[in-house]
C-alpha cells in the first residue's frame, strides 16, 4: 500500500526534532545577552545553521530523498554561500571604516568608506574635537 | 484496491513513485530560486551591517525580543504540526490530517497577528523609513533607516510567504475534507510541507540577525 513512499518518519522523531529546535532557540536567545565579542555572531549563525539543517534533513525528509534532490539542495547552499561570503569579504576588506583605518589606507575618491562616517558632524562630535 | 493504490499517476510517468519524485524535485528547484531570492536581501543586510555595526545594534534594540522569541516558537511548532500532517496523510488518517493542517494554518495566523502588532509599534515610534522617521542621533539616523528598510523588506517578504502558505493550507484542508489524500496519494501535502518548512527556515535566520544583535 505504501509503495509510493520510500520512508514514513514516525511522529516521535518529529517531536524529538521539535524539542531540539525549541531548545536551540532558547540557547540562541540566552547567548545574545552575554557579551562574547565577535563570537556572538558566530555562535548565533552556527545555531541557526544547525536548526536549518535539522529542519531540512528531518522535517523536509532530505535524508530520504534521491541523490538528485540532495545535490539540488547542496547546490542552493553552495551558491548562497558564494553570494554572501564573496560579497562580504569584499566589503570587509575594502570598505569597512575600521579596516581602512587599521590598514592605513587613504581613500582619495569619495568611496563608501567616506560615506561610512557620519554624514554631518553632530553636536557631540564637535564638542569632543 | 490495487488499482486505486497503483494507478494514481499521470500517463507520462512510469509509476506513482516516479511521479512523487518529480514533484518533490520540482518543489526543491523552486525553493532553490527562493533561497537565492532571499539570499540577495541577506547579502544587502551583511554588507550594511559590516559598514554600520553600531547603528544596526542600536536600531535592533527597538525590536521586542520576547515577541520575536514567541513567534519563533510559534513557527517551529507549526513546522511540527505540518510534519505530523504529512505523516497523517501518508498513513491515511483523515481526521488527524484535518486537525494538523488546521493547527498549522492557525499557528501561521498567530504569527502574522503578532507581526502586525510589531509593525504597528514601529509606526507609533516613528521607526518606519520615510518622511515620518525620527531618531534622536542625527548622524546615525540614515543608517538606522537602512536597518529598518531591511527589517520591513525581509520580514514583509517573509510575511507574504506566510500568507501564501496559509492559502495553500486552506486549499489542502478543502481537498482533504473531500478525501483526496491517502497512503497512495499524499504528494500535495508533502510538497506544501516543503514550502512551509522553508518559510520556517528563513525565519530561523531572520530572528537572530534582526532581533538579537548587540543585546549584551
Amino acid at each position: 500500500m505504501t509503495e509510493a513512499h520510500t520512508h514514513i518518519v514516525p511522529p516521535r522523531v518529529y517531536v524529538g526534532i521539535f524539542l531540539a529546535l525549541i531548545a536551540l532557540t532558547a540557547v540562541t536567545t540566552a547567548v545574545a545577552f552575554v557579551d562574547l565579542g565577535p563570537l556572538n555572531v558566530v555562535i548565533m549563525l552556527a545555531i541557526a545553521g544547525v536548526k536549518a539543517s535539522l529542519v531540512v534533513l528531518w522535517f523536509m525528509h532530505a535524508r530520504y530523498e534521491s541523490q538528485l534532490t540532495r545535490v539540488t539542495i547542496l547546490g542552493a547552499v553552495f551558491w548562497l554561500l558564494v553570494l554572501i561570503v564573496m560579497s562580504a569579504s569584499d566589503v570587509f576588506i575594502r570598505f569597512r571604516p575600521e579596516t581602512v583605518a587599521r590598514l592605513g589606507i587613504t581613500t582619495e575618491s569619495p568611496t563608501l568608506a567616506g560615506a561610512a562616517e557620519p554624514s554631518a558632524p553632530t553636536e557631540n562630535e564637535s564638542a569632543v574635537h | 484496491m490495487a488499482d486505486a493504490a497503483h494507478g494514481a499517476h499521470a500517463h507520462h510517468f512510469d509509476d506513482a513513485l516516479q511521479q512523487r519524485e518529480a514533484s518533490t524535485l520540482g518543489m526543491w528547484i523552486f525553493l532553490v530560486t527562493e533561497v537565492m531570492f532571499f539570499g540577495g536581501l541577506f547579502t544587502i543586510y551583511v554588507t550594511y551591517r559590516a559598514l554600520y555595526p553600531d547603528a544596526f545594534a542600536h536600531a535592533s534594540h527597538h525590536l521586542d525580543v520576547r515577541l520575536g522569541t514567541f513567534n519563533t516558537a510559534v513557527l517551529i511548532t507549526s513546522s511540527l504540526t505540518m510534519a505530523l500532517a504529512v505523516h497523517s496523510a501518508e498513513t491515511g488518517r483523515r481526521g488527524r490530517l484535518l486537525l494538523t493542517l488546521g493547527l498549522t494554518a492557525t499557528l501561521g495566523a498567530v504569527f502574522l497577528v503578532v507581526k502586525a502588532f510589531e509593525y504597528a509599534d514601529k509606526f507609533t515610534h516613528h521607526l518606519v523609513p520615510g518622511p515620518t522617521f525620527a531618531w534622536p542621533e542625527a548622524g546615525e539616523a540614515p543608517h538606522v533607516q537602512l536597518f529598518y528598510s531591511l527589517y520591513f523588506a525581509m520580514t514583509g517578504l517573509h510575511a507574504l510567504h506566510m500568507v501564501i502558505g496559509i492559502g495553500v493550507l486552506t486549499w489542502l484542508i478543502l481537498a482533504a475534507r473531500r478525501g483526496r489524500f491517502g497512503p497512495s496519494y499524499a504528494t500535495p501535502v508533502e510538497v506544501s510541507g516543503l514550502y512551509w518548512h522553508f518559510v520556517d527556515i528563513v525565519w530561523i535566520f531572520l530572528f537572530p540577525l534582526l532581533y538579537l544583535i548587540g543585546r549584551h
